[in-house]
């Protein structure tokens, strides 16, 4: 699970800060400075994936319907799902707050 | 056994860089440093070195491809001068942080306009701040030794950092000096093969160079600030190693007659053996005058610098960089500030002299410590000078 722990002191920072653990950005909250956040109307969506596809975070996963959602712990807010759903389904709407 | 010859001091770093053994060499010619890579290159194609010699396609090419080398756990070499150094400036920070050993021989030259070939410290000054070890040779005996200390203590995983290995342009890299060069089996011992702490290897798959949020890059670069200043101890004790191997001795500080001495020069690079002739003469007319000459430039030796002082009652240092506009010459600066309200701390007066390949004369130094008694008796708060400007 993310979680906001990349906070280190310089002792225990890792060396050169290289990343040892490969693929390690899933154990941090990296989508929390989006400023926008994909909405997808159900009337329209087909199920396709494509947003699955383009997700450059791997944000989204498909849920127990079959839909696509974004996990917003990781979901930048890009926008490139709303731009590539073939059905328009996909909305960009700001962030409150 | 090894052999005493009369050789070019560039050719015989690249005599020493094969001696270390390098594997990489990116590399791009710029004068006066072009013989140092031109040798390399030629050894590479006879067959005399095993190492990839890379001719990119400028400066910024080469600390890239450095970079990449080194991370991919090789020994890698580089060597530039002045704008081509400048022009890997945005390069040089990376490896650094990222603690990516490697070596690289600066020629010291001027920085255009106009436009100067010629030797002083402007374009190493430009990067003093790259945090990369750096340490500046008196001869060209010295250019090799320090050249094969760089690699051994770059490597140390306690260090591992980048080394600079700072040669005034032209005054070493283009004569002809007796050079003592040591035996392959020598050099072997002392430096071991090159495993460093981690590599970019498809096996074991690890991230280099990530981005550093707010939260995370002060304590990255304190974590470098902190390793530059530890690699001290390890850069003394490979000059020890290298002194039971080779029987020549390295300090961070070296002092000339500075026993009982009142005033001391402050010099960096080839131009410390002239000034040592200056104190020998200055000496037979009675004057109390030392010489200390630093060698070793980053990680500064503060420590060593504050002993070496002495009693002297007045420091003279000579810049060869002229930063305009700036309260005084950068070695002054950092010897300034290194003292400033320390009790009993002597009387600091920075001078510039020898900008663009112009010599500094043992008349110069003369001048210079004439200069620094003069003032001294004024107590004036500070005194900088540029030495020798033509007025009209």
């Amino acid at each position: 699970m993310a979680n906001s722990d990349a906070i280190v002191g310089w002792k225990t920072i890792t060396f050169g800060c290289h990343i040892l653990e490969p693929g390690n950005a899933a154990n941090f909250r990296t989508g929390d400075w989006r400023s926008q956040r994909p909405v997808t109307d159900k009337e329209k969506c087909i199920k396709c994936g494509m947003c699955w596809v383009y997700c450059p975070d791997m944000a989204y996963s498909q849920d127990e319907e079959g839909y696509f959602v974004a996990n917003m712990e990781y979901c930048k807010g890009c926008g490139i799902c709303a731009h590539e759903c073939p059905k328009d389904a996909i909305t960009m709407v700001p962030e409150e707050g | 056994m090894s052999k005493r010859v009369g050789i070019e001091v560039s050719i015989a770093i690249a005599e020493a860089v094969g001696l270390a053994r390098a594997e990489v060499i990116p590399a791009y010619p710029i004068t006066p440093q072009t013989h140092i890579v031109e040798h390399l290159s030629e050894m590479v194609a006879n067959g005399e070195l095993d190492a990839e010699f890379i001719p990119v396609e400028s400066e910024h090419a080469a600390m890239s491809c450095c970079c990449g080398s080194s991370a991919a756990g090789a020994r890698t070499f580089t060597s530039s001068s002045a704008q081509g150094l400048s022009l890997m400036s945005e390069i040089l920070y990376i490896p650094s942080t990222m603690r990516l050993p490697m070596v690289m021989v600066v020629a010291n030259r001027a920085m255009s306009a106009p436009i100067s070939i010629w030797n002083d410290h402007q374009d190493i000054m430009v990067q003093r701040d790259i945090g990369w070890i750096q340490t500046f040779a008196e001869n060209g005996q010295e250019a090799v030794d320090l050249t094969l200390h760089a690699f051994r203590v770059a490597e140390d995983r306690n260090v591992s950092l980048p080394f600079i290995v700072n040669i005034d342009g032209f005054t070493l890299s283009h004569v002809i000096e007796p050079i003592e060069l040591p035996d392959q089996e020598d050099v072997d011992k002392f430096l071991p093969p090159f495993k460093p702490r981690y590599k970019l290897d498809p096996r074991r798959p690890i991230t280099m160079g990530p981005v550093g949020i707010p939260e995370v890059y002060t304590e990255a670069k304190v974590a470098h600030d902190m390793a530059m200043r530890k690699a001290k101890r390890y850069i003394l004790k490979a000059w020890d190693e290298f002194a039971e191997i080779f029987g020549r001795k390295y300090n961070p500080v070296e002092s000339y007659r500075t026993e009982d001495a009142e005033i001391l020069l402050v010099t960096m690079g080839s131009i410390s053996e002239t000034a040592m002739t200056a104190v020998d003469a200055m000496r037979d007319d009675g004057q109390k005058v030392g010489l200390l000459r630093i060698r070793l430039w980053r990680p500064f030796p503060s420590q060593e610098f504050r002993k070496a002082i002495g009693k002297a009652k007045v420091l003279a240092v000579v810049d060869r960089c002229l930063p305009p506009g700036a309260v005084c010459g950068p070695v002054g600066a950092e010897i300034r500030s290194l003292l400033y309200k320390i009790p009993g701390a002597p009387k600091i007066f920075s001078f510039v002299a020898g900008l663009g390949g112009r010599d500094v004369t043992v008349a110069r130094f003369k001048e210079i410590v004439d200069k620094a008694r003069q003032f001294a008796k004024k107590r004036p708060r500070e005194l900088y000078e540029v030495i020798g400007v033509r007025e009209k």
